[in-house]
């Protein structure tokens, strides 16, 4: 029983999904011989999209888990592909993630970016312009069409503005999700021929057979699994996050993975809930193998960046196990609050997630400015020159250890304690990341910030400057907001949490 | 059946009249235009295949079968004969400036090519065994001779040999299998031999009929394994004919295949499909793993247009009218594409530069990003990128093929659709992400080449997002 949905006078998510694409598309315009006018205007258009962002908010209906801001029309009549898009608690907090963090990308890229520039704005532009999309399409069709078209900007920023093995680490990137979501389309193709129509809500209606759900669950499993990413399929990360220019690593880490996330949520819950009952199991192990496997590679990186990327691998196996436990605790106790909790965690982790590796990027990002190497080696002692940078940094690395306090403890907390609700097995398995994050978190800034100058670039190199503080302490900020005070975020979320939750133990057989 | 033809009769067939015509016309009319007046020619050209595209297009003249079931004119006949004469259209823009450099632009070429459109209206049209081997052979005859327009130039002479040779063998092949046909049933109308094999118990000699056949059409198409004709001829011959070649005979292809297998043997769909499927299977797999390895964009793009005819089969393996609106929206798709990719050949190329090597794109970015851009959207739409043209072309045959029960039919075809996306982006990785080398030539500037370039181009995006009509017409054309 879903209310009516919402529809909007104004075109509001049409609006942020295509005021970033036409924008990007007149950064092209004004050419890359004109840098300083396509930095502004890129700048302009997303911080138009970040105010039009905020009508989400307020005038959002907390009481309403259904879609609000419903746009539906006719798009292809001949295949009854829809231009729905529509938004609830879960799509508008990460849709804000998105917009807020594409002004901070261009704002970070400001002084290191000197080559191609306006390509590089525009680049960005299209890529937020499609996430949004992606989180708010309600039409399947819609959603791969924003879900694929994300790769060619994302492919042309690492392969163009990345580092030494960029044209590896694109190519790599491009194919790995390439693969992983045809399986997805022909998945979404057999079940437009079933239900003859490509809308979400349709689909959640379809019946489907055991052995359908299996193959469909596997197909969506492949998909955002490469996304998240998770375990084994998680390879084409570290290359990713390492070759890519630094805003490319920040949208990457903070919104991108996100989608892998949210498709889980989105399609594998709601479509096919029998058979992700019943190999909510495989997810939750996978999940498990990456917060303790993954946790102890990032422990041995020697190059920061690697190190940030594997801890995102790590990170992002409580919004799995977050999303799978759920499974688990309705099939096993029928436990609908815990199930509750662990959704709601996954979905804190997301953001929190989002804000924690976007700024340990950015870190990164302003200390390779100044250095030119990523090598942890290279640095020692960063404090003694720039206090500024030492204390963003300082505090980013406690909340991606889960520091209470900081937004990295509430999410892993809420996933382990509904884990603990299922097997205390399972909550201290996960738990053990508080030990091994804490380890290789600290032991960087042991390495970078702290001890004495043993370089003596390290000696010459500024603290960080007027734009660069903005960009972290908005960062500091989100980050600190949601350690201390989650309840606006978690109540945004929760009634979407709720009405997901109770799909869970309906059965489509 | 004898009777001359009336008036009413021959009112259908007013685009091929308007065409033939004036093709005649205007072989007449370059007699007397000397070298610096050709242009004249090259213009009324493609006036007049824009005129006979519109009337076929429009339905003007109206639809039915005439001249004793010789000539078919159906929905379907109307929006690929409209196709057919645009992109040819098309092809002599691209052709103008790179022929006339080379000194290879005779009247001729204008000529053979309306000629060729021609032959495939006809074959489009085609209501009798008779009639689909009369239009193939014109369609054939005048392809040969444009292939060995350069007859100077040894690779090109080498490709015209070869496509003569193997195409005459594919014509024996095919009217092989079509003397069967008509040995079983004795008919050589399309709509009788269907019936006749519908009643008939007998079907050895129908069923090695229609292997022949198919084997026949895979030829022309250039499937595998049949395709070996495919890269040497895309590679020899200079550059708009090869990008004559691969779009609009294209759709007299698919044409030549519906005809056959529906309108002819359609009884016996179940045996053909299995038979399509298998060269579906064949083609992606070949054309994409052979494509991998290639240094020559053309030779690439050859290998690439076996693989897309891999994806167009399996609209027909799927069958039903879903599957060939499917088929049919992805050979239009894919013609357009096609045109588009070996036009960036041609506006790159220029005098004593073919820019037929993949790493003649090097560092195309640097030097123009305008074109940089349009080769991103041509690439990206051959890869099967949404929002682009060619992913739901890609889509509706997966669809046919999901609704045909061949669900392990579609799973071939995206991972061949994930091995192919890396010798696309292979193109799109020199153009941005490599050093343009010092010496490279500029592009071509010709502002009617550019502006066919970025229209083509650029519709690959536009009707990306707005396909729709297409597949709507497709759909009607097949009462799907």
């Amino acid at each position: 029983m879903s209310p009516e949905p919402l529809h909007s006078s104004m075109p509001l998510l049409s609006l942020l999904v295509w005021l970033p694409i036409l924008g990007g598309a007149l950064c092209l315009l004004v050419g890359n011989s004109r840098p300083q006018a396509a930095r502004w205007l890129a700048l302009l258009v997303a911080l138009v999209a970040l105010v039009l962002s905020i009508p989400l908010f307020t005038a959002f209906d907390m009481a309403n888990p259904g879609m609000q801001f419903v746009e539906q029309h006719a798009w292809i009549p001949t295949y009854a592909i829809q231009y729905h898009l529509g938004a609830d608690g879960i799509s508008v907090a990460l849709i804000a993630l998105t917009t807020l963090t594409t002004v901070l990308v261009l704002i970070g890229a400001w002084g290191s970016v000197s080559e191609r520039v306006a390509q590089y704005y525009a680049a960005f532009l299209f890529l937020e312009g499609l996430m949004i999309g992606v989180f708010c399409a309600m039409d399947a069709m819609l959603f791969y069409v924003f879900f694929e078209g994300m790769l060619i900007p994302m492919f042309l920023i690492i392969g163009v503005w990345g580092g030494p093995r960029r044209i590896y680490a694109s190519i790599k990137f491009f194919l790995y999700t390439f693969l992983g979501s045809v399986f997805m389309l022909v998945g979404l193709v057999w079940l437009y021929l079933q239900g003859g129509s490509w809308q979400l809500a349709d689909m959640y209606a379809l019946p489907l057979s055991m052995p359908a759900q299996t193959w469909l669950f596997f197909a969506f499993l492949i998909a955002f699994a490469v996304k998240v990413p998770m375990f084994p399929v998680h390879t084409w990360l570290p290359d990713a996050h390492v070759e890519a220019p630094t805003g490319g690593s920040v949208i990457l880490a903070a919104i991108m993975l996100k989608i892998g996330g949210y498709g889980f949520l989105r399609f594998s819950l709601p479509i096919v809930p029998d058979a992700s009952q019943a190999y909510a199991w495989v997810v939750i192990a996978l999940s498990l193998i990456a917060v303790v496997y993954i946790g102890l590679v990032a422990l041995v990186q020697d190059d920061m960046k690697k190190l940030i990327a594997y801890s995102s691998i790590s990170h992002m196996g409580f919004v799995t196990l977050g999303t799978f436990i759920a499974f688990a605790l309705v099939r096993d106790f029928g436990n609908l609050d815990a199930a509750r909790l662990g959704l709601q965690g996954a979905m804190v982790q997301m953001i929190s997630h989002g804000f924690v590796s976007g700024a340990m990027f950015s870190c990164v990002g302003v200390v390779y400015d100044r250095m030119h190497t990523r090598m942890i080696k290279d640095y020692g002692g960063v404090a003694n020159v720039m206090p500024w940078f030492a204390f963003f940094m300082v505090l980013f690395a406690m909340a991606n250890s889960g520091l209470p306090g900081t937004s990295g403890f509430v999410g892993e907390f809420m996933v382990i304690l509904a884990s603990f609700q299922d097997h205390p097995l399972l909550a201290f398995t996960a738990a053990t990341t508080l030990i091994t994050g804490a380890a290789y978190t600290l032991w960087l800034t042991k390495r970078v910030i702290w001890g004495d100058i043993t370089n003596p670039h390290v000696a010459e190199m500024q603290d960080i400057d007027f734009r660069e503080w903005i960009v972290l302490g908005v960062f500091a900020a989100g980050v600190l907001l949601i350690g201390l005070w989650p309840k606006p975020l978690t109540d945004l979320m929760e009634p979407s949490i709720a009405q997901l939750a109770s799909q869970l133990a309906a059965t489509k057989l | 059946m004898t009777t001359m033809p009336t008036a009413a009769d021959l009112l259908p067939l007013l685009p091929e009249l308007v065409l033939v015509g004036g093709a005649f016309a205007l072989l007449m009319l370059d007699l007397f235009l000397d070298e610096s007046r050709r242009i004249v020619t090259h213009v009324l050209a493609i006036a007049l295949l824009l005129v006979a595209g519109w009337l076929a297009f429009s339905g003007v003249g109206g639809q039915g079968t005439v001249l004793g079931g010789m000539f078919v004119r159906d929905a379907m006949g109307d929006v690929l004969k409209g196709g057919a004469c645009l992109l040819t259209a098309l092809a002599l823009v691209y052709a103008w400036p790179f022929l006339r450099q080379r000194g290879l632009y005779k009247g001729e070429i204008a000529v053979l090519m309306l000629f060729a459109v021609a032959g495939m209206m006809l074959l489009i049209s085609a209501g009798s065994l008779v009639m689909v081997y009369l239009g193939l052979e014109m369609l054939a005859l005048c392809s040969y001779a444009l292939v060995a327009i350069d007859r100077d130039n040894g690779l090109a002479s080498e490709a015209a040999m070869k496509y003569f040779v193997l195409g005459s063998l594919s014509s024996g092949m095919l009217l092989y299998g079509l003397s069967l046909l008509y040995g079983a049933t004795g008919t050589l109308d399309l709509a009788q031999l269907r019936s006749a094999i519908a009643a008939s118990q007998e079907t050895g000699l129908l069923l090695t009929g229609t292997v022949f056949a198919v084997a026949g059409i895979a030829f022309k198409f250039g499937a595998a394994p049949f395709h070996m004709w495919v890269p040497d001829t895309y590679q020899g011959a200079p550059t708009p004919i090869t990008l004559f070649l691969g779009s609009a005979p294209e759709l007299g292809s698919f044409a030549l295949a519906f005809r056959l297998l529906e309108s002819g043997v359609g009884p016996l769909d179940e045996r053909w499909r299995l038979l399509m499927a298998g060269l579906a299977v064949a083609s992606l797999v070949i054309g994409n793993l052979v494509a991998l390895m290639q240094t020559n964009l053309k030779r690439m793009l050859a290998y690439s247009a076996i693989s897309h005819i891999g994806f167009l089969f399996l609209g027909f393996a799927g069958g039903g009218a879903q599957g060939y609106a499917a088929a049919m929206f992805y050979v239009l798709s894919y013609a357009l594409m096609s045109a588009a990719a070996f036009g960036s050949i041609i506006v790159l190329s220029n005098q004593g530069f073919e820019a037929d090597r993949i790493d003649d794109f090097k560092g195309l970015n640097a030097r123009s990003p305008w074109l940089a851009g349009l080769v991103l959207c041509i690439m990206a739409s051959l890869a099967g990128v949404p929002p682009f043209l060619g992913f739901w072309a890609k889509l509706a045959v997966l669809r046919a093929a999901v609704q045909g029960d061949m669900l392990w039919l579609a799973i071939v075809g995206i991972v061949a659709a994930v091995i192919g996306a890396f010798y696309y982006l292979r193109v799109i990785k020199v153009m941005y992400f490599d050093e343009a080398p010092a010496d490279a030539p500029a592009p071509r500037d010709n502002r009617p080449l550019r502006i066919a370039f970025a229209v083509n181009a650029l519709a690959l995006l536009v009707l990306g997002i707005f396909w729709n009509p297409i597949m709507a017409w497709c759909q009607q054309a097949f009462g799907a």
